[in-house]
């Protein structure tokens, strides 16, 4: 029994901050809101360079084969950044589903050996999300039909944007006809494929909800510790210590929720559908506090486009919702606890 | 990360778990906070320490059987799963107890642990005063050293200690240079409650019980051997003492998680007229999600500590956390009984209102002891996030 990570793994989580600490600081964050796309295709070269893209994509494919568990470390980096550019949807996500289909299924191999050389870009368009991230750039989107996985040209749909408050976030509602020609699974396999691809959206969202957290609460302690009134700075005031002490402690209690999710999902357990719906509702939770506090603390700074907190609180509130709203992952929840026979109590946070 | 537990950890949750199914008390021990439960608890506390059960992750020597943490919260979670009574002496075992292992010398170890492993010594704090609750360095208590240095004389009184009716010792704070301010020139004695000079006013808690009493101390003789740390150092001593208080060790998640099981069964058993308020509903999907983090903060902690990490001010983010979820918790169960939820003990028809009661009446006092959950906030600002005093 370990519930902690490797010396590997939390160098790596130090390399890919140190990586988007300047690829993805506040100022270029904000030139790339200020384009047509929203996306920059020097910063994906960039990550493709770093290797990023390569990361969950298994070994055979080209990639490192990196589990989830890793990825939570990942996703905490990207949501620290806020980093404007769907990796975690291509890299993660859309490779997971691209993995698990059968070896040999349509081009399999070559999307994989793609995504991980950073040449492709992939939207998913799970059915629990009503608009797709990132439609307009992709090269391919993932759709559902039903049960049914179709892998679909960017050619032969029909978009139409949906701007967002986050302009990192790039919305769009997708239209198309299904074909036999872009089927690639379906029945009990495409249930399957969207069930996992569905967990890993969510623990995925719900790292960078816990990254977003931290940002916040650390831009909101640098702010307070300078901002003076009353000649002292107002960091000094009790009032707005406990709302960051607040931030702080959801933040702590979210950390190993996460954690947690990520192992069940990487080891395929049973009980894995409620650790990563607990997740997300805790790493949402601190988000959302952290947003509040963080934008009361800065004062009516907080509330200008000017202080860099703004960045931070949009993507956010907007990954609150994003793969499943609360009530849909309480739900979740509910159903694994309030069932007849659930294992509730001490001794069952593992299973044996 | 590896979520497996070893063939060793897997056989001592067995050992536990076989120990407790054949010497749980068939009957519910009576409160500690009366005369006849506290006796009864101390029974059964022996019971538990003839089976080396009682401090697990102590030294053998000291009347423990060596465990690890990992070991200590499998423990925990067999202990409070199976339903079994809440420890009596956690002062002494749970504060005082790593205290000594820290900072005692040899004898005074070999003297107190065991004793103590055993609830043969039962203890009681002696941190807060009238004017010195929050504000705990502004102790007034005096213990001065004799003239030929062998004993302390002890004036003065303390107050909120918990159990400290029917405890044989108390720990705590006094000052010893009667010059000295604040957190300097205090010392750190054990008394004990017999000796002359020692008085002890009961207070009676919301619950009509001697939850805790005030001490009053005239003259009292102490025995300088019965110091813990250097002369004058008793204040850096407390902070390692409150440390583990606030920490981990006082309050183990299996305790809420068993109380987190409860309420879904309270639930379940009412849903009929539970869900007339859907908010109920939510609540109780809250004290599973709290309690799980709690438990996987827990062992997350446990894992960093075997790993050498030191854990500093995060500390107090586990006594704002376990202490609001043990009163949301209590609070919902009370919303769910209604016009049941008020009955005591004695009301015929209170089955197990009663129980829910008392957790709910003790639940109050979480957010206050051991360090009001102000002052976990503002520890956490200052010492964590670096904000200005």
């Amino acid at each position: 029994m370990d519930f902690t990570f490797t010396d590997d793994q939390l160098t790596f989580r130090e390399a890919v901050s140190r990586f988007l600490m300047t690829e993805a600081a506040p100022e270029r964050l904000r030139e790339i809101w200020d384009t047509d796309t929203g996306r920059s295709p020097e910063l994906r070269k960039n990550i493709a360079e770093q290797g990023l893209t390569a990361l969950s994509v298994p070994e055979d494919c080209g990639g490192l084969g990196m589990d989830d568990v890793a990825w939570a470390l990942m996703t905490q980096e990207l949501g620290y950044y806020a980093l404007p550019d769907s990796l975690a949807d291509a890299a993660y996500v859309a490779a997971g589903l691209i993995t698990a289909l059968p070896a040999g299924t349509a081009s399999r191999e070559e999307w994989l050996a793609r995504i991980a050389e950073g040449s492709i870009r992939i939207a998913v368009g799970h059915p629990v999300n009503p608009l797709v991230a990132d439609a307009n750039p992709a090269n391919l989107l993932l759709l559902a039909d039903g049960d049914a996985v179709h892998a679909v040209p960017r050619e032969q749909v029909e978009v139409e944007a949906n701007p967002s408050i986050d302009l990192s976030r790039r919305l769009a509602r997708v239209r198309w006809t299904p074909a036999t020609a872009t089927l690639i699974a379906d029945g009990e396999t495409g249930r399957a494929l969207w069930a996992q691809t569905l967990n890993r959206g969510v623990l995925s969202a719900a790292g960078q909800l816990l990254g977003l957290a931290q940002r916040m609460l650390d831009l909101s302690v640098d702010y307070v510790a300078q901002r003076k009134q009353f000649g002292k700075p107002i960091g000094s005031f009790q009032a707005v210590k406990h709302h960051l002490a607040d931030v702080a402690t959801k933040i702590e209690f979210a950390k190993p929720v996460l954690y947690r999710a990520a192992y069940a999902l990487a080891h395929g357990e049973a009980g894995a559908d409620a650790r990563v719906s607990h997740a997300k509702l805790a790493c949402g939770e601190a988000a959302w506090l952290a947003a509040r506090h963080g934008i009361q603390v800065h004062g009516a700074m907080g509330y200008t486009w000017e202080v860099d907190l703004q960045m931070f609180m949009k993507r956010a509130w907007a990954l609150d919702a994003s793969w499943g709203d609360r009530g849909f992952h309480k739900a979740r929840v509910a159903n694994a606890i309030l069932v007849e026979g659930a294992a509730l109590g001490p001794g069952q946070t593992f299973e044996e | 990360m590896d979520l497996a537990y070893t063939p060793r950890q897997k056989a001592f949750r067995e050992e536990v778990r076989a120990w407790l199914a054949a010497n749980l008390p068939r009957e519910p021990l009576a409160s500690y906070d009366t005369r006849e439960g506290f006796e009864q608890h101390r029974e059964w506390e022996r019971k538990l320490f003839d089976a080396r059960l009682s401090m697990v992750i102590w030294p053998e020597a000291l009347g423990g059987r060596g465990c690890d943490l990992i070991e200590w919260l499998i423990f925990e979670e067999e202990y409070y799963g199976a339903g079994a009574p809440m420890r009596v002496n956690q002062n002494g075992q749970l504060l005082l107890g790593p205290t000594l292992i820290e900072f005692g010398t040899e004898a005074q170890k070999a003297r107190f642990l065991p004793r103590m492993a055993s609830s043969e010594d039962m203890w009681a704090q002696g941190w807060s005063e009238p004017n010195a609750g929050s504000d705990m360095a502004a102790i007034t208590s005096k213990a001065i050293l004799s003239a030929d240095g062998t004993h302390y004389v002890v004036n003065g009184q303390k107050t909120w200690s918990t159990r400290a009716s029917f405890a044989d010792w108390l720990f705590g704070l006094f000052r010893s240079d009667p010059g000295s301010s604040r957190h300097h020139g205090l010392s750190y004695l054990a008394v004990p409650l017999d000796a002359p000079g020692v008085t002890i006013r009961p207070i009676q808690a919301l619950n009509g019980k001697q939850a805790f009493a005030e001490i009053f101390f005239d003259d009292v003789k102490v025995p300088v051997e019965n110091r813990i740390g250097d002369e004058g150092q008793g204040w850096h001593v407390a902070m390692a003492t409150a440390g583990f208080e606030r920490g981990l060790l006082l309050r183990s998640p299996a305790r809420f998680q068993y109380t987190a099981r409860k309420l879904v069964e309270l639930y379940k058993a009412n849903r009929e007229v539970a869900d007339r308020d859907p908010s109920i509903r939510d609540a109780v999907i809250e004290a599973w999600t709290g309690t799980e983090a709690y438990a996987l903060s827990a062992y997350h902690t446990v894992g960093r500590l075997a790993k050498g990490a030191r854990i500093g001010a995060e500390a107090s983010t586990n006594k704002i956390y376990w202490s609001e979820l043990d009163l949301k918790m209590h609070e919902t169960a009370m919303r769910i009984l209604g016009p049941f939820a008020e009955l005591t003990g004695d009301a015929p028809e209170a089955v197990e209102a009663a129980r829910w009661l008392d957790g709910f009446l003790f639940a109050q006092a979480g957010p206050i002891y051991a360090g009001t959950n102000e002052i976990q906030r503002n520890i956490i600002a200052e010492r964590m996030l670096g904000l200005p005093k």
